[in-house]
């Protein structure tokens, strides 16, 4: 079954699977921690017990999110051993030291504050535990930094030498972090985390605001999500765009694909809106594009002269369609979301934020669209990286371990069924949590009503002082 | 081999430091999960689950740190080792998914609480065997031919990998109940410090099988523990393991709650300096030492200044952390 699909196409195809479920989580669960500091905050300064029943609703759900980033992030320090260990024998004297950073920065600092953050509340006070979810919150982006620095740097490596074994020695450590392409990556990856924490909370505000627009929590999660969304896409655009200028300097041909450009405009590229792709003819058959407006976009003169794949070997490209096709989608949401911003503030200023049906049935559709945007935006930036590992440098077919095809189908297989089982039974149980409307008196993690063992277990401190009473039963 | 203490030595010491932390933190947890179905539906098994929920995060971030940190200080040794273990690192990986979620996903679920029980366990179980394995088919060397494994792709599975793999589900177990033995009391407590009892007389056991095998699956295992006058160091390894046993079950017999655990701690250690003894200066047996598996200087010399600070604070408040939620996993109050 597997004997025309090579180990290595296989290898891709686990990684690309396992790495975007994985991607999905940190992605929600950076910009939930902020959320769930900015909302413990501003409860601890005003007082205001709709912030703490806030706080509690969304604790819920970020603890589901966060143990399903844990699990499968897991599998991802050992994928780069198991399936691609020739990657890992010549790049791991860089690319394993800033995960080894990730690991003793934020890791370990997330980890550590999180059973305090679910179920600390009543040992710690207040005041300590919302240092404890701050050091949660710090942790995801301090994981952001070093995990983003070492992708970047296999987009634009430098800071290297080659030694004898055939591997890439670290010759300055400050010139491999701050690569050319980290500061905008991390940029526009959590700028896009935020968007789409913000889009999810702000859908669900919606969903509760659709049924009852009294509903004060409902009201001040639509109110913060909106609030950030209007701020958040217009800068994100930005971003991208500087992230754009930045890849077409250092990688040339991904820009070629991202754009649709195979042949060459010498006096002002046109703007491809939509076509068909076809790598083997090296066109775009059936596009509809704007002369000119590509070279105004990425040089900023409408008759500068782009340079197409036609300039680059055959073997150098990467997959035109994919590039091309993630781009469009990501860009499309990106302005989507700006759409929204605005209506919401159009929305503020007529005084009808709470009660405007199509705004929050427009912020219900795109509660999801975050997520599909950062996914199309890394493959984007990873397929396009292709078909090196460490870019110009590495080849990805020389990259894979040494693994027969049936070992990895079998492998690929596993994990498929495991995580479609497991992956979409915690979704339904986050989104079982979002139908129910935030309500006064909501319970936390330790308090659940329907699960009073619980209590019992996670606080054993109400059990001992019951004991102590002698209040036994 | 150069007994100067070099940077590959202080990472390998630094490696396995993270490894048998690993062992420690999650070893208990994942010994309850281990030792789930034996406690009653309800109250039981939930303040077992209870009594490492807010730390097996953490716990687990243990083998991010061994797997992340041999990739970055040894990277040939992680680049030989992960694909020739290929098929017992993905069934962990697996089945550390499921444990890691039932955590959650059992609160979620009224419903399906046994379906995520049953998930609880076999992850543990599963999970425990693949590393017991792994460790096990480490041990009995790998196929290398240039600067990759060469072997089949069934090489890890022998009566030896299957021993360890058998070895460290009981000895798992073994942490698992005395952990409990602390945590808990009443009939839960009584009913582990039995388990104890029994999982700790088959964990010395096959402690004992397994470090009797071990000399002779390679030339170097026997010279590392007979040669003279080595062998005079190494012998206090066994003796040592011979002290505990006896303080353990008289601990036990005596009722006491935190020394059960510490002395099984002290069991595992003992083991773990024995496997350091057999391996050293090898990270992959018979093939690979650490100076040829590591990472150029600048790598090491760049990581070690972050490890010097940070393991410290680490530990630190991952205590905090255990001693925030110290004491009896509590029941009087909630029947």
């Amino acid at each position: 079954m597997f004997d025309d699909i090579s180990a290595l196409t296989l290898a891709r195809a686990q990684f690309a699977f396992t790495v975007s479920f994985h991607f999905i989580f940190p992605a929600f669960s950076i910009g939930l921690a902020s959320y769930l500091a900015v909302l413990e905050a501003l409860w601890l300064r005003t007082k205001n017990e709709v912030y703490l029943n806030l706080f509690k609703y969304w604790l819920k759900i970020f603890a589901l999110a966060f143990a399903m980033g844990v699990v499968s992030g897991i599998t991802m320090s050992y994928q780069f051993g198991t399936n691609w260990s020739v990657f890992s024998d010549k790049a791991g004297p860089i690319i394993g030291p800033l995960m080894a950073y990730e690991v003793m920065t934020a890791f370990f600092l997330e980890a550590g504050f999180l059973g305090v953050m679910l179920f600390g509340m009543n040992r710690v006070g207040p005041k300590l535990h919302f240092m404890a979810t701050l050091a949660v919150a710090v942790g995801t982006f301090i994981s952001a930094f070093w995990i983003l620095s070492a992708n970047s740097w296999m987009q634009t490596p430098q800071g290297f030498t080659m030694n004898a074994a055939g591997q890439f020695a670290p010759a300055d450590w400050l010139a491999i972090i701050f690569n050319p392409s980290f500061p905008y990556r991390l940029v526009h990856t959590v700028l896009g985390a935020y968007l789409t924490t913000a889009l999810v909370v702000g859908a669900v505000g919606a969903w509760h605001l659709l049924k009852d627009k009294a509903n004060a929590g409902a009201r001040v999660m639509f109110n913060m999500a909106m609030g950030l969304v209007a701020v958040a896409a217009p800068i994100q655009i930005f971003a991208g765009d500087m992230h754009g200028l930045n890849t077409l300097e250092h990688q040339p041909a991904k820009v070629m694909a991202m754009e649709g450009h195979f042949q060459s405009h010498p006096d002002g590229a046109p703007l491809i809106l939509f076509g068909i792709p076809d790598q083997k003819a090296g066109e775009v058959r059936a596009q509809i594009a704007i002369p000119k407006a590509s070279s105004l976009i990425l040089k900023h003169d409408l008759n500068a002269p782009l340079a197409g794949l036609e300039t680059v070997p055959r073997e150098d490209w990467p997959p035109v369609p994919i590039v091309f096709w993630s781009f469009r989608i990501m860009v499309g949401l990106g302005m989507l979301m700006l759409g929204l911003g605005a209506f919401s503030i159009l929305a503020r200023v007529r005084r009808s934020l709470y009660d405007w049906p199509l705004l929050h049935r427009f912020a219900l559709v795109m509660g999801p669209a975050g997520f599909v945007a950062v996914l199309a935006g890394w493959v984007t930036t990873e397929v396009g990286r292709q078909p090196f590992t460490v870019y110009g440098l590495l080849r990805t077919a020389h990259s894979a371990a040494p693994l027969d095809a049936p070992a990895v189908a079998a492998s690929l297989l596993a994990f498929v069924i495991v995580y479609f089982v497991v992956f979409s039974a915690g979704t339904g149980y986050i989104l079982k949590l979002m139908s129910h409307a935030p309500h006064p008196g909501e319970p936390g993690l330790e308090e659940t009503p329907d699960q009073p063992i619980r209590t019992a277990g996670i606080t054993p401190a109400p059990g001992i002082h019951h004991a102590a009473e002698g209040d036994a039963s | 081999m150069s007994p100067a203490l070099d940077l590959p030595t202080v990472w390998a010491f630094i490696i396995a430091f993270a490894v048998f932390a690993y062992v420690v933190m999650d070893g208990f947890d994942l010994g309850i999960g281990i030792l789930f179905p034996t406690f009653k539906p309800g109250r039981e098994r939930d303040s077992a689950m209870n009594s490492v929920a807010p730390v097996w995060d953490g716990n687990e971030t243990w083998l991010v740190l061994g797997g992340g940190g041999l990739m970055a200080a040894f990277p040939l040794a992680y680049a030989i080792i992960l694909p020739a273990l290929y098929a017992p690192i993905i069934i962990m990986l697996l089945a550390l998914i499921f444990r890691g979620v039932a955590f959650e996903f059992r609160w979620r679920d009224p419903a399906h609480r046994a379906f995520w029980d049953v998930a609880f366990t076999g992850g543990s179980i599963i999970g425990t065997l693949a590393q017991g394995v792994t460790l096990g088919a480490l041990l009995q060397g790998i196929t290398v031919e240039g600067r990759q494994y060469a072997g089949g792709w069934w090489d890890w599975l022998t009566p030896f990998s299957l021993l360890t793999g058998v070895s460290l589900v009981v000895g798992y177990a073994f942490l698992g109940a005395t952990w409990l033995v602390m945590k808990t009391e009443g009939d839960v407590q009584a009913h582990v410090r039995r388990m104890a009892g029994w999982l700790g007389a088959a964990t010395i056991g096959l402690i004992g099988v397994v470090s009797a095998v071990t000399p002779f699956l390679k030339g170097a295992y026997y010279e590392n523990w007979f040669a003279w006058p080595n062998v005079l160091l190494t012998a206090q390894v066994p003796l040592l393991v011979l002290v505990g046993t006896v303080l353990f079950f008289r601990s036990l017999m005596r009722g006491h709650e935190y020394w059960p655990f510490l002395l099984a701690l002290g069991l595992f250690g003992l083991s773990f300096v024995g496997l350091g003894i057999s391996m050293f200066p090898y990270v992959v047996p018979g093939a690979v030492t650490i100076w040829q598996a590591a990472a150029p200087d600048s790598s090491l010399i760049f990581m070690l200044v972050g490890a010097v600070v940070l393991v410290p604070i680490i530990l630190a408040y991952t205590g905090y952390a255990y001693w925030v939620f110290r004491g009896k996993v509590g029941q009087e109050g909630y029947h």
